[in-house]
Formats: C-alpha cells, structure tokens, sequence
C-alpha cells in the first residue's frame, strides 16, 4: 500500500514537472529538437534540472542495501550497447520528432480532453504490444546480452 | 535562437520536479522513473508488480488538473501534427522505447543521472533521431 501511495506521489510530481517545464506542450519540444529553425534552448534545461536531482537521489541511495519500502533495487541488468538499443532508440527518436510526444509528456496530456494525444496514446500501446508480440525473440536477445556483459564484467573484473 | 520562448527558470524548475520524482522513486522503492517500461511493462507484470505501476500513471494523470486547481488554468499545447502522423508517431514511439528499453526519462533522465553508458548511448541516438526528423520534415520537406 505504501508502495503504491509512494508512485502515485512519484507519478504525480512528475507530471507536475512536465507541465510546470511546459514539456507537455509538443509545439516546445519541437522548438527545442529544431535547431535550424527557431531554436528553443529550454528543453536541455529540463534535462539538467532532472538529472541533476535524480542524481542526487541515486546518489543517496548508494549506502543503502535496500529502498526504504522494498527488498531491494531493481536496476536494469544490461549494461551492453548493443543493435537492439541504438535501432530501438532511433525509430524512438523518429517518432518523438514527427510528433513532439514522448510517452509521459503524451500520458499526461490525456487528461488535457483533446484527441490528438488519445491517438498518440493508442498508437504507442499498440506499438509497444507488437514488441511484445516479438517478446520470446526479444528475451532471447536480452539473455544473450546480458550473458556477454557478465562475461566481459568478469573478465574485467567487475 | 528564439529568445523570446526561452524559458530557462520555468524550465529548471519543472526539470527538479522531474528528478524529485525519480528520486522518490528509486529511494523508496526501488524502481527506475522509466515511463515506456512503467506502462510497457503493465500488461506482462506479475500480480504485486501491477498497483505501483497504474498508480504511476493515475499520478501523471492527475497532474495537469492539480496544476489547473493552483493556476487557474489548464496547460496550453500546440499539436500541429495530423491525425495519422500521430498515430505513425505513436506506432514508432510504443515500438522503439521497448525494443531500446527506455525513453526520455528512463535513459535520458534516470540513466545519466546513474552515469550509464548504454543509456548515454540511447540518449545520443533519439535526440539525434529526433533533431533529424525535424530538420527533414521542417527544413526539406517544406511543411
């Protein structure tokens, strides 16, 4: 329960930094992604603003065995760059680029009562089903990933 | 440069919340603020792996009208996008964030913030994606 209450809070300030940073608006993440036109600095400040403080909390956590309300930290388990994550994030990008959604500017904007975003929000669900429709191919790559970067963590001795 | 839509403190200020809520996240419960794994992951996660995720979302949902109930009004967005290019949009958003394991806060803002080179590696390679596409589509296609 307190788990729960805890990542509402969390999704909750997060979709406050959204709309208070105006990144919800695509019209300004576009203005920040199109550098030979009118370019709009903000975004870049978002970013720092959110890396910074969440590095802060990374940060702090470190000491510790375990989060404050669970057993113990899920970080992701791969750690090599491989085609998966480059193409991944290309068509990722594109996408960003064509629309100025990315998913949680597009969730939050649900609420806004328009359809644009109720689209965006559709498609990427469906998207996202169709890798998942690949999933067994997807996982199999996942386990091969991560065995190499074990591999190379011990060989290094990581 | 268009000085006049620069909005640096707005900007830093929503960003902190941003980070804030990641914090949060990871400190208490140990997860990362990835919004494309939080909903991707939805549907395939184990029974008490679900609540914290739906609550997730009902937060963000909740947060425009918080912000209306504060300021009075509701946040103003332009989407020039058509239709099907939000739908052709949404298609390769859903797909790419899943098959690269993360999106803008999952790989730009949690992972940097936890020094990852595979996420400095996904950051680079959709903002270069993104920056591209609208060179392509403002600049050369002429719309």
């Amino acid at each position: 329960m307190a788990r729960t209450l805890v990542a509402f809070l969390s999704g909750l300030l997060f979709g406050l930094g959204l709309v208070v940073s105006r990144m919800i608006d695509p019209a300004k993440v576009l203005a920040f992604l199109d550098l030979a036109g009118r370019w709009d600095a903000s975004l870049a400040f978002v970013m720092a603003g959110a890396v910074l403080f969440a590095g802060g909390g990374f940060r702090l956590a470190r000491g510790r065995a375990a989060p404050f309300l669970d057993d113990r930290f899920r970080s992701p388990e791969c750690h090599a760059i491989d085609r998966p994550l480059v193409m991944g994030a290309l068509l990722f990008g594109v996408g960003w680029g064509l629309a100025g959604f990315c998913p949680g500017p597009a969730l939050t904007a649900l609420s806004l009562g328009r359809i644009e975003p109720l689209v965006f929000v559709s498609a990427m669900l469906a998207g996202m089903a169709a890798h998942r429709g690949l999933d067994a191919l997807a996982a199999a790559r996942a386990r091969r990933c991560c065995d190499a970067s074990r591999r190379f963590e011990q060989a290094s001795g990581g | 440069m268009a000085w006049e839509n620069f909005t640096p403190l707005s900007a830093s200020l929503g960003g902190a919340l941003i980070g804030l809520a990641a914090a949060l996240l990871w400190l208490a419960n140990g997860r990362i603020a990835g919004i494309s794994g939080i909903v991707g992951g939805m549907r395939a996660a184990a029974k008490g792996d679900r609540a914290w995720r739906v609550a997730f979302v009902i937060g963000m949902l909740a947060a425009p009208g918080l912000s209306a109930l504060l300021t009075g009004s509701l946040p103003r967005v332009t989407i020039d996008a058509s239709l099907p290019t939000l739908a052709i949009a949404g298609l390769l958003v859903g797909f790419g964030t899943r098959l690269g394991s993360g999106c803008t806060s999952g790989h730009g803002v949690c992972g940097l913030a936890r020094l990852s080179r595979r996420s400095l590696a996904a950051t680079l390679a959709f903002m270069t994606a993104g920056i591209a596409t609208v060179f392509v589509v403002r600049h050369l296609a002429g719309v």
